[in-house]
């Protein structure tokens, strides 16, 4: 069972910018996601790795270029941005 | 025309984008650099963007202003280090007449700064930085890691 609740994990690539980027030390990190997993289960993969847990629990989420939903469902191809508070202008 | 672009804004540029014989009224709204915020002598700052979503955001908010008021936009928001007077974001709009330009204007500048991703990081004349965020309660979050000189 658990061989194949492996096989049917893939990875997700999460971009982070300004200061999520900082609290991670990264700009690109990838979780893994069972089949199935929604961008609820992606922004807690993202918040369980180091410097993680000083993320909000509520965050702003785009897939490829639009803004998301965390019921939404994410599948192997999408690409992720946590979006730290707007500040332009 | 990009919407993002590190080289200084020209408003000239944007005014002339949206210039047309039929067009009588042209706003403009600028946004440039404050020596201050929430009490704090302001150096310098950077802005950063998630540079394909802000750009087709960019476009969206456009398009929606176009649609709803028969107006024409040019949009320009700079990204990197900017010091104080440097112009940030410039917008033009033209139209026929004054208040379908000016209402334009605003849709575009209120709508840029809750939906398009750009993140602004100040300095201040004390050493210290700190991220701009208008939901938090003081109005910036700290920084983790100091800007190399």
């Amino acid at each position: 069972m658990r061989a194949m609740t492996e096989r049917a994990a893939f990875p997700v690539q999460v971009r982070l910018f300004a200061r999520y980027a900082e609290l991670l030390g990264a700009t690109l990190v990838t979780v893994r996601l069972r089949a199935g997993g929604t961008v609820a289960d992606v922004v807690d993969g993202v918040r369980a790795l180091p410097g993680g847990g000083a993320l909000p629990e509520r965050m702003l989420v785009a897939r490829g270029v639009e803004q998301v939903r965390y019921d939404q469902a994410v599948s192997a191809d999408d690409e992720l941005a946590l979006l730290p508070p707007m500040a332009g202008g | 025309m990009a919407y993002l672009v590190s080289e200084p804004v020209t408003i000239d540029v944007l005014i002339a984008a949206v210039l047309s014989p039929e067009r009588g009224a042209v706003a403009t709204f600028l946004g440039t650099v404050r020596n201050h915020h929430l009490g704090r002598a302001v150096l310098e700052l950077a802005y950063e963007a998630y540079a394909p979503m802000a750009e087709a955001e960019c476009a969206r908010i456009v398009a929606e202003a176009e649609s709803r008021w028969p107006v024409r936009i040019a949009l320009q928001h700079r990204i990197g280090r900017l010091q104080v007077g440097d112009v940030a974001v410039a917008i033009a709009a033209g139209s026929g007449h004054r208040a379908e330009s000016f209402d334009a204007c605003r849709y575009v500048i209120e709508e840029l700064k809750s939906r398009v991703p750009i993140w602004k990081r100040e300095r201040y004349a004390d050493g210290s930085e700190a991220w701009v965020d208008p939901t938090a309660p003081g109005g910036t979050m700290p920084t983790t890691v100091r800007t190399t000189e």
